[in-house]
């Protein structure tokens, strides 16, 4: 029946994910019943090994966290792309093994590339 | 035709029985996973004590063993200081966001013949996309703290993660290649009809990059440069208190357990182990889950830390080629057999 499909094997997991959610937050708000709750506006301040915080703590930070970002796209659609092929490689054979393996290589060009570049090194 | 009234609409009461039995097992498991995390954190001081010639918690208790509810009523009771500049609505979810994400891998681990919670087609796919929602959690909170370590920590943390996500990612394939499968029940099913019983020894090469992506992903020693204490104080969950800190360090231990399961059912054979142990059918199991996670300590207790650029060069120049080879020979090694 198309457009029936009831994904019942799900359900644990929708009732796992509400349990487990309920738990966090459950902590949470006995603990804000029992609590001490005594602030001053020193505590408050965000740590700076004990001196005053000085300028924006979002500052600037390094290209490369960006670059890493970028190439983790990139693989992880690979490893994602590998992962039904992995599971039907057994009933194809030969025939997906040539497949992959020419993705494979298209994929490590790139990765040879980027490591030239030298995406990889954090000077 | 929606999902509720598919669940109402056929024997109303059957479905709640299910429902019922769903639950119940559910609050065995997590309660389980809260018991484990109290004593590894007792454990790991007890051993990584003895190894560097200490006691380690000796006060609280026979040789401190009541130290972990001493810690868990200390962390409820103490003070919750969010700081003034802090995104309030962010910085209060982040915790719960880490502890769900690594709370709920545990719904498609069996733990035994017949006993898992979703038993999903996928199972090994949700786990992995689990571990991936993590990353939210110490996002979320390095950014939301308004500090500058916590924002450095995230930073660093994050980027560690997602770096060592694709080598865990890749390291599994061999195994999903060998099982044929994503469900994780048929994956030790088809180990306990493998004639060497254990996929670590022809999948060695995977394996080896799974515990390292997999204690890298973790945030643990040696890769714990996020929470490095001696640099960043603790990384991304600086500015956290109390019971905050308590759900972050929750969701790290049970990450931990986590990993060491995965290991246990795609390495190891889950379950099934030499001889059977009578009226204890997740006895295996758990012998080897504590074999990974004294592991985890001995590493802590042996290896120094990593610097930052050996850890991303480690990830990216050796784990990833080392996997993509690991799949290359699997695949070389089908075809041959």
């Amino acid at each position: 029946m198309p457009g029936k499909y009831i994904p019942s094997d799900y359900l644990p997991i929708l009732i796992f994910l509400m349990v487990a959610t309920a738990v966090g937050l459950g902590v949470l708000i006995a603990g804000s019943i029992f609590r001490l709750k005594r602030p001053y506006p020193e505590k408050l301040m965000p740590y700076e090994s004990g001196n005053l915080p000085v300028g924006e703590p979002r500052y600037r930070f390094s290209v490369r966290f960006y670059i890493i970002a970028m190439l983790f796209v990139v693989f992880d659609v690979e490893a994602v792309f590998l992962y039904p092929w992995a599971v039907v490689f057994g009933s194809i054979g030969f025939y997906a093994f040539v497949e992959m393996m020419v993705f494979i290589v298209i994929l490590v060009v790139g990765y040879v590339y980027a490591w030239k570049k030298e995406a990889f090194n954090w000077d | 035709m929606s999902i509720f009234e598919t669940i109402i609409q056929p024997d109303t009461f059957d479905v709640l029985i299910k429902i019922g039995i769903i639950l119940l097992k559910i609050v065995i498991v997590v309660a389980a996973a809260m018991l484990h995390v109290m004593y590894a954190t007792y454990f790991e001081r007890k051993s990584i004590g003895h190894m560097q010639v200490r006691l380690g918690p000796m006060e609280v208790g026979p040789h401190g063993v009541l130290q972990p509810i001493a810690d868990g009523v200390k962390l409820f009771f103490k003070e919750d200081i969010i700081p003034a500049d802090a995104d309030k609505p962010v910085f209060y979810i982040a915790p719960v966001i880490s502890l769900v994400a690594a709370l709920s891998s545990l719904s498609v681990i069996p733990f035994f013949k017949g006993f898992v919670i979703a038993n999903i087609n996928i199972g090994l796919l949700f786990i992995l996309a689990m571990s991936s929602l993590g990353a939210y959690g110490i996002i979320i909170s390095g950014w939301a703290s308004n500090s500058k370590y916590s924002f450095l920590g995230g930073l660093r943390s994050s980027a560690q993660v997602i770096s060592y996500e694709i080598a865990m990612g890749l390291s599994l394939v061999g195994v999903m290649m060998m099982a044929g499968s994503l469900n994780i029940s048929d994956i030790v099913n088809a180990q306990a009809a493998y004639p060497l019983r254990v996929y670590a020894i022809p999948q060695m090469l995977g394996f080896f990059v799974f515990m390292v992506a997999g204690i890298a992903e973790t945030n643990r020693a040696p890769f714990d440069l996020p929470e490095a204490e001696s640099e960043l104080v603790a990384g991304y969950f600086v500015e956290y208190s109390g019971i905050r800190f308590a759900m972050f360090y929750l969701s790290e231990y049970i990450g931990m357990i986590v990993i060491s399961l995965i290991a246990v059912v795609c390495f190891l054979g889950g379950w099934s182990g030499p001889f059977d142990i009578p009226y204890v059918p997740f006895a295996w199991l758990l012998l080897k889950v504590y074999f990974f996670i004294f592991f985890y300590y001995w590493i802590r207790a042996t290896l120094p830390r990593y610097r930052y650029d050996q850890l991303m060069s480690l990830g990216w120049k050796l784990l990833i080629p080392l996997a993509l080879l690991n799949i290359v020979i699997t695949g070389i090694a089908k075809l041959m057999l």
